[in-house]
């Protein structure tokens, strides 16, 4: 009797473990997961819904900031990260990772000045970096009355706001204006977080943080991405590129900021796409990253990830236009399938 | 000789005494366990807080305390702004939230007619109920741009002028500011002030206060001379209930204290506390920039330790002052 009972408990225990080791092993991945940047939450939850319904695989991504999106897929918690700024060589070699640029978007400067109409005003990087040091502290400074001849700009303080919490967003920006303004680059420098010099500057918590301050104060200037601009019906401004032309923010011209780019010679595709040659691209641009594993531990889970971009990129071109980001150009498609061929190891 | 029924009978009754023993026993062991516990972890947290902000103490050293210097691009760390932060946003809603839960207190427990008592009574435990993210909302969207409109404009002209405190109420009209934090972080913390002050002043016996009213005292002197020295261990308990809480408050501060770390001396300026940079720092921060996150955290810790200590020292003195001239 007592050898019956021993003999019933490991035919169930055979019994699951040949359970649970079949769900694992069968080749069908139904679910994928990744985490980070929230500048790429909208289009990949877009995306996620729609490739759900086309293939049936959930894709359950995380919008918690692009670091801890590069931490958790160092942790190997997740199966893809996403980072709005795109890691270094060594920085991916140490950590056995690779990246591509999965979704491309712009950012724009909001300004809340009492009769400024939607794209009436011009302003230019280096103008931008003394206004976000404090250097500029009035809206009527000689230095914008240039830029905007004929123009009536107020007698009214400057407030600068920022994001609050540590983003990719603040990154693009900063990286932008250390591009453009040497004093800039020296006293503040790039950065997710960084010091920022203007008297009571203030800070907002995300992009809709940021909007929502700039909505309500009077003389407030700060950039939030193209989308939420749109969204809060905030009167952006025109830029003058680093081709000394006024642009307009359209998608047009971030695409042209993408198209400029060198994406093929640059390792890593690290490619920062902030103030780009070319007489229509828009100063400040940038792209979010998808990272994964070379040599994965769970090589069924990382191909279904690398399938649901290739989708993205056949597929999902129409909802990121709607959602105002730029897709990825089919050129750029090529080198990326390429490199993913080259880099990750499936098998 | 007992009948055997009788030995039974005894049988059990000492029994059920070693049982009840025994779970005498067991009942002290899990207590102690239990008290044992809160040490365990309270001593756990500062290890860990310890350990981990070591490296920003070892790099920086004593400088770190005084240096207002937050750059996170150069790796240079200084907690001075944040502490002042904490501090003065603490220090304003101690000020204003204490004497308002002191009327709420008296009102209930002295001067209320019975039908008003429970009604207050409960919508001031409710209030305590409301989670602070809702409290942060709540002064984002409504409060400060109705403070930037109407009241900071009539302090800054008033207040603004004295000579030397007018330097404190200057500041941009935005309405997020160190100031309405503080103020913000008042009306969280005074439902909590408020019923411990009234649970205090209700086990006042009624003898005692009759007695007062009876040998000709006002409601004033009743409240100074008789209920207030009788109440006062648990009137400072409940301050620096509120105290802490306030100190330690998060979500709230991070929406309406303005985010930004910079020192200045107006306070209606964006700032910064320590919980507030810590919420906002965290899930970006690695290396030298989280051991300084953590290093706030510990010094936050210490700051409420201080507190407390000080608090209770300070209890000490009045008792002691009290046995000196009372009987």
């Amino acid at each position: 009797m007592m050898y019956n009972k021993k003999l019933i408990a490991g035919a169930i225990v055979a019994a699951t473990a040949a359970a649970f080791s079949l769900s694992a092993q069968a080749g069908e991945v139904n679910k994928i997961t990744g985490a980070g940047s929230s500048f790429a939450y909208p289009i990949i939850s877009k995306w996620a819904a729609a490739y759900k319904k086309e293939t049936g695989v959930e894709v359950n991504y995380q919008s918690v900031g692009s670091g801890a999106g590069i931490k958790q897929i160092i942790a190997n918690t997740v199966n893809f990260g996403a980072s709005d700024d795109p890691m270094t060589v060594e920085a991916l070699e140490k950590n056995g990772l690779t990246q591509w640029p999965l979704i491309m978007g712009g950012e724009v400067i909001v300004a809340n000045i009492p009769g400024n109409k939607q794209g009436k005003l011009t302003i230019s990087g280096p103008v931008l970096a003394d206004i976000m040091m404090g250097k500029i502290t009035k809206w009527n400074d000689p230095a914008l009355e240039k830029l905007n001849p004929g123009k009536k700009l107020p007698d009214l303080d400057i407030t600068v706001v920022h994001r609050s919490d540590a983003s990719g967003t603040t990154a693009i920006f900063t990286n932008y204006l250390s591009k453009v303004s040497p004093e800039w680059k020296e006293k503040v420098g790039e950065g997710k977080t960084v010091n920022w010099l203007s008297k009571g500057n203030l800070g907002g918590k995300g992009n809709e943080g940021v909007a929502s301050y700039t909505g309500r104060i009077k003389g407030a200037i700060g950039y939030v991405e193209y989308a939420y601009a749109l969204q809060n019906k905030l009167p952006y401004m025109d830029m003058i590129n680093s081709a000394g032309k006024r642009v307009a923010p359209t998608m047009e011209n971030f695409a042209a900021a993408a198209s400029h780019a060198d994406w093929e010679h640059t390792p890593a595709f690290r490619v920062v796409l902030t103030d780009q040659p070319g007489d229509d691209s828009w100063p400040i641009t940038g792209s979010t990253f998808a990272i994964v594993h070379k040599n994965p531990e769970n090589p069924a889970q990382v191909k279904a990830v690398l399938d649901f971009f290739k989708w993205s990129m056949d597929h999902g071109q129409s909802e990121a236009k709607e959602l105002h980001y730029i897709p990825i150009p089919a050129s750029v498609e090529k080198l990326i399938e390429a490199s993913w061929a080259e880099n990750v190891k499936l098998k | 000789m007992a009948t055997p029924e009788e030995q039974m009978a005894l049988h059990r009754q000492l029994h059920a005494k070693s049982t009840g023993v025994l779970l005498d026993k067991l009942f002290k062991g899990s207590a102690f366990s239990f008290a044992a516990l809160v040490l365990i972890v309270l001593f756990g947290m500062m290890l860990m807080l310890l350990k981990e902000a070591w490296p920003t103490f070892a790099h920086f050293g004593f400088g770190f305390f005084i240096s207002s210097d937050w750059d996170v691009v150069n790796n240079k760390y200084g907690a001075l702004i944040p502490i002042v932060g904490t501090l003065v946003t603490s220090l304003i809603a101690v000020v204003i939230g204490v004497p308002v839960s002191f009327g709420i207190a008296i009102f209930i427990t002295m001067m209320a007619p019975a039908w008003m008592k429970r009604p207050v009574g409960i919508a001031i435990e409710l209030l305590a109920a409301v989670p602070s993210i809702i409290y942060g909302m709540w002064g984002l969207f409504y409060f400060a741009p109705w403070f930037a409109n109407y009241i900071q404009p009539f302090m800054t002209n008033t207040l603004g002028e004295l000579p030397i405190l007018g330097q404190f109420f200057q500041g941009p009209p935005i309405g997020v500011s160190i100031f309405t934090a503080g103020v913000v972080l008042a009306i969280m913390i005074i439902p909590f002030i408020a019923s411990v002050m009234r649970d205090m002043f209700e086990i006042v016996p009624t003898t005692l206060k009759e007695s007062a009213f009876a040998m000709g005292s006002t409601t004033w002197e009743v409240i100074w001379k008789v209920v207030l020295p009788y109440t006062k261990s648990g009137v400072v308990g409940g301050v620096i209930l509120g105290l802490g809480r306030a100190m330690g408050e998060t979500m709230a501060v991070a929406f309406v204290v303005g985010n930004s770390l910079e020192l200045n001396t107006g306070l209606f300026y964006p700032g910064a506390t320590i919980a507030s940079t810590m919420a906002n720092e965290f899930n970006e921060a690695s290396g030298l920039h989280m051991s300084s996150l953590i290093a706030l955290g510990l010094i936050l810790f210490v700051i409420t330790f201080l507190v407390l200590s000080i608090a209770k020292w300070f209890l000490m003195m009045l008792e002691r002052a009290h046995e000196g001239t009372g009987t």
